[in-house]
């Protein structure tokens, strides 16, 4: 019969754990969240040696049990909770063999709990190269474990882990180290009042707030003798278990571990000498943030064009393979449109999270939180808040989860509040089909003006965002005690399966989470625009062509008219010249207005509401921008889309809060309702401002 | 004087004799910022701040004002 363990990924940040997540699991992995909160879930299926499967749960990266973050808090509640569905039969523990010191800090904790524990040591390629050997038989019997010495890279070692997890029977339970005696008497009272319990397993209930089982924290704090620990001297306890622990670590690798630091060759050493230099560093960190807009820019150009074309096919062929009627028209008209309007941005979004996910990975963001500290924190905010704030440019959601471990209430607080106004790639649809509509071709410096005005409006994107962030420093009154560690791992080259995989994930979500909005959203919008009314409506061929009997319009240009005249009585074009009066100061007209009213949805969903729009009213085959460029503003008879108009829709798009999903996020990150009603008025009443100041000064 | 971690220099390195347990966080201790260990300073952000240290091992960042609670002894070299 087939049989299925649960196998627990455990390890440090930046040791290669989700790299032997990938190897192990392949393209059978599904990134979901734990129920109630927004941390992610990453599981998958491994098939093992004689039939048996695994399913592989990726635990969120954690130095220590001791946990200071919601991510963190997840691992210890799961292996403290045997009646979890997905407590581990067997965990395996990540170290990165160029930091197994600090690594193992973790592995001897996981050992106290006596789950069987397999230990890895990854990056194996990387021994000859620093000089690092390791008596493997030694550190087994020291650790009492199996160690699996693998390199994702090289892909070596990863059938023996598979058969080392299969037989996980085999492993010893008994920890390494007891940790108990760091104060006798105190763990000797703890033993007789709970005999049942293991001891570690009580500590850890203690020191930190995690609840498991049939002991919780409200019964060991009823018992007296445990109140007599002060917070203080708890911690000063715990401050002796790490220093015993590292003991134990320091003496086994003593023996276990030979560095020869003559052959150990450093590319770190001189790469941070430039990465990180106090001139240098900032320049080339600019220069980087260039290269990804020109070349978001110039390489998604070839694959957009040829999506745009084949959706104005496929919307023609459409037509002429299905009966005419009204079913045909909402296909061809209302969905294909609306979902042509999203998909053609997968290039530039893909380019985006490709770029994103090299830096992570490469070790470099690291660097840029480094060297932006100082600067950050004179902002209220920490350089932390550079990585929310980077990847953020994809999307506000992950980037406000990013958060998480920035050590400081208030200088979360301020991140959670100030990232949504970086340009996330729902706003680039936007930013990108204006900016063809309005800003010019040519080149400045071999810089193109277009990617050029994309590069400003990111940075308007950080500007508001660092501004706010020293306005928000100003005035919210929070005490909170302040530090910040940042490790710095080494410079890897990114393996391009980890890389491929993020890319296709995050791209994915972003446009089935898109695509049901829009394709809802279209269908709505279609049935409204192509219907409506009264007599305006209804008998739109009669009235317009009475209305222009004189002048001698050819028959296409008379077809054109009546089709504007209906949409404009239609409902949606009634809804939306209700709201002109609001929107016209700004230089729009009512077909921007509802493309604005229903991107408060998402703001992708405004290029899939004009192009259905659009196509109800024009049954040429075109794109989506030349019908755009073609349509005139009625008040003042000009183009609709011009150098006015266009900024201040930029603007507007820049500033404006409209993202449900961001808003409920930011509500379950702050656990208030407070902060992202705030945040949605105050940046859209700004964003209006800014739009109506624009459009006024540049007509 | 108490020599603390904010007073090394750019390249030296020195032992740590004592931490003060109430203004670092055990994370910092956790990742081998305890008594007896080694520690180098790498790099300086301007202003000399976050300090970019290999503490026992462990490349790590940390701000001035943390490091001033981290007593050390700068070896002689």
């Amino acid at each position: 019969m087939p049989k299925q363990i649960n196998v627990a990924l455990i390890g440090n940040p930046n040791t290669g754990k989700t790299s032997v997540f990938n190897a192990l699991t392949g393209l059978n992995q599904k990134v979901g969240n734990y129920p109630g909160i927004t941390v992610e879930k990453k599981e998958g299926i491994c098939k093992l040696p004689r039939g048996v499967k695994a399913h592989i749960i990726d635990l969120p990266g954690t130095y220590s049990l001791n946990a200071s973050s919601l991510d963190e808090n997840l691992v210890i509640e799961l292996l403290l909770n045997k009646k979890d569905k997905d407590f581990p039969d067997v965990a395996v523990v990540v170290s990165d063999v160029e930091n197994l010191k600090r690594n193992l800090l973790l592995y001897t904790q996981i050992k106290d709990l006596e789950i069987p524990t397999i230990l890895v040591i990854n990056m194996s390629d990387r021994m000859e190269y620093k000089g690092i050997q390791l008596d493997i038989p030694y550190l087994e019997k020291e650790l009492k474990t199996k160690i699996a010495l693998i390199s994702t890279r090289k892909k070596i070692g990863i059938n023996g882990l598979k058969d080392l997890i299969s037989n996980y029977k085999d492993l010893s339970i008994t920890p390494c180290l007891n940790a108990s005696e760091i104060d006798n008497t105190y763990f000797d009272k703890l033993r007789h009042a709970f005999p049942n319990q293991l001891l570690y397993k009580l500590w850890l209930v203690i020191t930190q707030d995690v609840n498991f089982g049939t002991i919780d924290r409200n019964q060991v704090d009823a018992i007296d003798s445990f109140k007599t620990k002060s917070n203080a001297d708890l911690k000063r306890l715990q401050q002796k278990e790490t220093i015993k622990r590292y003991q134990f670590i320091n003496n086994t690798l003593k023996k276990g571990q030979s560095i020869d630091l003559s052959t150990a060759k450093d590319l770190r050493i001189k790469l941070d000498r430039i990465l990180t230099h106090k001139v240098w560093g900032y320049l080339i960190f600019f220069v980087i943030l260039l290269t990804i807009f020109q070349a978001i820019y110039d390489w998604a150009q070839v694959p957009m064009e040829l999506i745009d074309g084949a959706f104005a096919s496929l919307s023609e062929w459409t037509k002429n393979i299905m009966p005419q009627g009204a079913f045909t028209d909402l296909i061809a008209e209302g969905i294909i449109p609306g979902l042509g309007g999203i998909v053609i941005f997968i290039p530039q979004i893909a380019f985006l999270f490709l770029f994103i996910a090299v830096l992570e990975e490469s070790g470099y963001m690291s660097r840029v939180v480094f060297l932006m500290d100082r600067i950050m924190r004179r902002f209220g905010l920490s350089g932390k808040s550079v990585v929310p704030l980077i990847s953020g440019t994809a999307c506000a959601i992950p980037a406000i989860m990013a958060t998480r471990n920035i050590e400081s209430w208030k200088e979360r607080l301020i991140t959670i509040l100030v990232t949504p106004f970086t340009t996330c790639s729902a706003r680039l649809p936007v930013y990108l089909i204006i900016i063809e509509l309005v800003i010019p071709e040519g080149r400045i410096f071999g810089l193109g003006y277009q990617p050029l005005t994309l590069m400003l409006l990111y940075l308007i994107g950080f500007g508001t965002a660092v501004c706010s962030a020293w306005i928000l420093n100003k005035i919210l009154k929070i005490k909170s005690k302040t530090f910040f560690v940042v490790e710095m791992p080494n410079y890897k080259l990114p393996l391009f399966k980890n890389v491929a995989l993020t890319v296709l994930e995050k791209t994915k979500s972003f446009v089935f989470g898109a695509g049901k909005i829009i394709l809802a959203i279209s269908i709505v919008l279609w049935f409204l625009a192509s219907y409506g009314p009264g007599e305006n409506f209804n008998n739109a061929e009669a009235i317009v062509t009475t209305e222009y009997a004189s002048s001698n319009l050819s028959q296409q240009d008379l077809q054109q008219k009546i089709a504007s005249h209906k949409l404009e009585h239609s409902f949606i074009g009634i809804t939306g010249r209700a709201i002109e009066p609001v929107i016209k100061p700004l230089g729009y007209d009512w077909k921007i207005g509802i493309a604005i009213v229903s991107s408060f949805a998402a703001r992708e969903v405004f290029v899939g509401t004009l192009a259905t729009i659009y196509s109800v009213e024009d049954d040429d085959v075109d794109t989506i921008t030349n019908r755009m460029a073609k349509d005139t503003n009625r008040t003042t008879g000009g183009k609709l889309f011009t150098l006015a108009s266009g900024i201040s829709l930029l603007l507007f798009y820049a500033f404006a809060m409209q993202c449900m999903s961001t808003l409920a996020i930011v509500k379950r990150e702050t656990n208030s309702w407070k902060w992202p009603i705030l945040q949605l008025v105050i940046m859209s009443v700004f964003a209006y401002i800014v739009a109506l100041i624009a459009y006024q000064f540049l007509k | 004087m108490q020599v603390t971690l904010a007073d090394i220099k750019r390249g030296q390195e020195a032992i740590i004799t004592d931490v003060s347990s109430i203004h670092i966080p055990l994370k910092l201790l956790e990742m081998g910022c305890l008594p007896g260990n080694s520690v180098k300073l790498l790099q300086v952000a301007p202003f000399a701040d976050p300090m970019y240290l290999n503490i026992n091992g462990t490349h790590l960042a940390i701000r001035k004002e943390t490091a001033i609670h981290i007593l050390i002894e700068i070896s002689n070299a």
